[in-house]
């Protein structure tokens, strides 16, 4: 399995340059684009996992809807190409004890979780299981998200109408 | 890629002695090698096609000069023009996003081209969920043309690539919903077994089963799957009495031409997922007819389709901005949800 390690660690160095230029681009634009790779990386690794439809279903979610919002709002940021201008509210200090606290915590868990040798298992279809237990076990989570998602898009749809009126 | 293995090693028997990977990556290679010289070769077929469907649908010749019969060298002329073009990127315009922009919509339009089955033992990647692949691939292509728009610097390209976005990302939804009609028949992602699926003759085809539900899914399917490659109705992101050439403005060359490339790329791709999903893919209409090779029955759905889809750009005008979204919203998305009630309330019975 020579090809797919090499492959692999091209995906995650891929995944986390990416991912440093949405941390570190002093330019919003380009943070908002690399986003794109790191999210077709973490579908890539989801494949390593053998969760083919989780990939999928990140791709088309996550880059197909939630990524264009992001470029949209960010585009309709005034400024994008000069951010020197930073928020002052930040104190070097809290900021620091932040990070260091959340790094403590995924350290711990890190470190704690029993992680088990990964072996190489054959892809199996996971989309009817998905289907299956949604259907049987979590009938109700789902029913629950998909009436809080229809309230969602009618406060959308109202919100823009209103706007409409005014105008 | 078991399936692509098998017919490299049935071709090749020397293959199969090499070590699993270096026979991966060599077949991987040629597939992929094979897939863009195809996408070259559809495309410069498919604009000299384009050129003289419209000329003789406008009741004029089309290109009749360059070598000779009917002018069939003109797009390799142009190409060598496009070629020897100088590339210029604007001054102003974000460079490294400028660069990219190409790259990113002509992978995606190529990565579409994995999951496509061309006959019974011949499909790049077999996936599990391959028509969802296909779908959330293609999703790339928004973001390339919105960074294409975007990092152009120019008020046309920025209005193209934003109506470019909201089109396909709402016709993103009739399309799939059209698609979910078929996948409740077959009950599989898997883009060869819903060939399989409809093994028989042409009455076991996706659009004639359970008549008439899937044969309006088809139609819906269709109409949004133009409006998703930017074709004429839906050709807004474009639009050259408007927008000058919307999100290509700016760009000259290879640039220019890998956006024309890719274009017709994603035309042959959704003209292959409609004739997968709903025409039978690489199946024969006829028992007695199967003597024909598979590729030939699936090349031939999928040109007819596309030559509908050029038909279809010299017969109808550009529709408006908000009849574009009235289509979508509330037209082809309340018609294919009451198509999969209706579909499932029958698999149901």
């Amino acid at each position: 399995m020579e090809a797919t390690q090499v492959l692999f660690w091209f995906i995650a160095v891929v995944t986390i340059l990416s991912a440093g230029i949405v941390a570190f681009s002093s330019k919003l634009i380009h943070s908002a684009f690399a986003l794109l790779a790191t999210l077709v990386g973490f579908a890539a690794f989801y494949v390593y996992l053998g969760a083919d439809f989780l990939a999928v279903a990140q791709i088309m979610i996550y880059v197909g809807g939630i990524l264009i919002l992001i470029i949209f709002g960010v585009m309709m940021t005034h400024r994008i190409y000069d951010t020197s201008k930073r928020t002052a509210h930040n104190s070097l200090i809290l900021s620091l004890l932040g990070g260091a606290a959340m790094a403590a915590i995924l350290g711990m868990i890190i470190f704690r979780s029993p992680w088990t040798a990964t072996v190489f298992k054959t892809l199996k279809p996971t989309t009817s299981m998905i289907g299956t237990s949604i259907l049987t076990n979590y009938l109700l989570p789902f029913e629950v998200i998909s009436v809080l998602l229809l309230g969602a898009l009618v406060g959308a749809v109202y919100l823009a109408r209103r706007e409409e009126d005014e105008e | 890629m078991e399936p692509i293995l098998q017919f490299f090693y049935n071709l090749v028997p020397g293959l199969a002695d090499l070590p699993l990977w270096i026979a991966a990556t060599i077949v991987g290679a040629i597939v992929v090698v094979a897939m863009f010289t195809y996408i070259a070769l559809f495309a410069l077929i498919g604009i000299w096609l384009e050129r003289k469907i419209s000329g003789h649908m406008q009741d004029r010749l089309g290109p009749m000069e360059v070598g000779g019969w009917h002018g069939w060298a003109q797009t390799i002329a142009d190409t060598v023009k496009l070629l020897l073009k100088e590339d210029i990127v604007p001054d102003k315009a974000d460079k490294p996003l400028f660069r990219f922009a190409p790259i990113l919509v002509f992978a995606a339009a190529l990565s579409a081209f994995a999951a496509i089955p061309w006959s019974r033992s011949f499909i790049p990647a077999n996936l599990n969920v391959g028509l969802l692949y296909i779908l959330s691939i293609s999703s790339l292509v928004v973001i390339g043309i919105l960074m294409g728009g975007w990092a152009s610097n120019n008020k046309w390209s920025l209005y193209g690539g934003m109506r470019a976005v909201a089109q396909i990302v709402s016709y993103e939804i009739p399309v799939s919903l059209s698609l979910i009609v078929a996948v409740l028949i077959a009950g599989t992602l898997d883009m060869q077994q819903i060939v399989l699926n409809q093994s028989g003759s042409i009455l076991s085809w996706n659009v004639f089963r359970f008549f008439p539900f899937p044969f309006i899914a088809f139609f819906i399917y269709f109409i949004a799957s133009l409006a998703e490659v930017n074709r004429t109705p839906f050709d807004l992101p474009e639009a050259e009495s408007e927008l000058v050439a919307g999100f290509q403005t700016e760009y000259s060359g290879m640039r220019w031409s890998f956006f024309m490339l890719a274009e017709y790329a994603d035309m042959f791709v959704v003209a292959a997922i409609a004739t997968t999903v709903f025409l039978g893919g690489w199946q024969a209409p006829f028992e007695f007819l199967t003597f024909i090779p598979a590729a030939f029955w699936f090349l031939g759905k999928a040109l007819l389709i596309v030559f509908v889809q050029m038909w279809l750009r010299w017969t109808l005008p550009r529709l408006r901005v908000d009849q574009l979204m009235y289509t979508a919203w509330k037209v082809l998305t309340p018609f294919s949800f009451a198509l999969i009630v209706f579909v499932s309330l029958w698999k149901i019975l």
